[in-house]
């Protein structure tokens, strides 16, 4: 990424040549791509299978493990595609990230919570207005 | 980029240029770029709590069981991971300055990308054709609206690659280029973290509910 070789170019701002901007180790390589999409199919191949073959018995446990291996694939994409890591851009991409996590934590539980205890309270109400 | 700054006399007030190369053009637009991705994130989100709000209200009408085919999903799934696996190529290609093997690499993403998007048209019709339209249901209205507009980012992400293997063919891998390839690759490596959240949500618990 170029956002890791700026870092390198305040250390030597000199060689600030188009080959040095594009970074060697910026994209990552060939072999952390594929350890990549390897993770990545496991992590998907087993979710499909569970849903798809009924193996676990009990629907939330399934419901629960799916969503472990959906957050396990996040953070590989993350890593290994997206090439997220602490350093780049001086650590703030990852402070957006951050923060987008825990907007969309709250946006998402919060929506869950509310609407669930809403739709439960107004179930009478909306029997009582089909009532003669 | 060589400025010869003159070594500082005594006596002299000393100003340091050091940061001047960060602003160079183009300095900031992955950072930009990435702050835009966020802002997209919460797009999703919000249209994941609606479906997760909305999930459940079938008004009587098909239920995910009745509608969703999980083979096929698990095809185009498929389909958009090798995707990000050939944009990676790409990218890998493009750090070697091989223009042939880049746009090679960004016409297969281009070509599963296409797939993917034909394979997701072909389930809308499918849904279509047995009456499952978004105003059937609450269910369904906040089914289309969130894959759909994860559809219409996979578009605009194949019109962008084309652009860009247009613009690769005629200026070649220029930094300018190698910009926009970057921008492209965190676009659409994004778009795969957000199908993982379709599938798994809407999908694979859609079939267990």
């Amino acid at each position: 990424m170029t956002t890791e070789s700026h870092s390198a170019t305040h250390v030597s701002a000199g060689s600030h040549t188009s080959a040095g901007h594009a970074g060697d180790h910026a994209h990552g390589s060939l072999r952390s791509y594929l350890i990549g999409f390897g993770l990545s199919a496991v992590l998907t191949a087993i979710p499909f299978w569970l849903v798809m073959g009924s193996v676990i018995d009990s629907k939330p446990v399934t419901g629960i493990v799916i969503m472990i291996f959906a957050a396990a694939q996040i953070v590989v994409h993350m890593i290994y595609f997206l090439h997220m890591n602490t350093r780049a851009e001086e650590g703030w991409t990852m402070m957006a990230l951050i923060f987008t996590i825990i907007m969309v934590v709250i946006a998402l539980t919060g929506s869950l919570w509310v609407m669930y205890h809403l739709n439960t309270n107004m179930m009478p109400v909306h029997d009582m207005s089909r009532m003669p | 980029m060589t400025v010869s700054i003159s070594p500082p006399r005594e006596g002299h007030p000393v100003f340091y240029l050091e940061d001047e190369h960060a602003h160079a053009e183009g300095g900031s637009t992955m950072l930009g770029f990435w702050i835009y991705l966020m802002s997209d994130c919460l797009i999703f989100a919000i249209l994941f709590a609606t479906y997760g709000v909305l999930g459940g209200s079938y008004a009587a009408g098909p239920a995910p069981k009745d509608l969703f085919d999980l083979s096929l999903v698990a095809v185009n799934t498929t389909m958009l991971l090798l995707s990000s696996i050939t944009y990676g190529f790409a990218m890998l290609a493009m750090e070697k300055e091989r223009v042939g093997a880049t746009q090679g690499w960004l016409t297969v993403t281009g070509l599963f990308g296409l797939a993917f998007i034909g394979i997701e048209l072909y389930e809308f019709a499918h849904m279509f054709h047995e009456g499952a339209t978004p105003q059937r249901s609450a269910f369904l209205s906040s089914f289309y609206t969130l894959v759909g507009t994860h559809g219409l980012h996979v578009t605009f992400g194949l019109i962008w690659l084309v652009t860009l293997i247009t613009q690769v063919a005629q200026r070649g891998l220029i930094e300018a280029n190698r910009r926009r390839l970057m921008c492209l690759s965190l676009f659409w490596h994004f778009l795969d973290v957000i199908w993982i959240g379709v599938f798994t949500f809407v999908y694979l618990m859609g079939m267990l509910r």
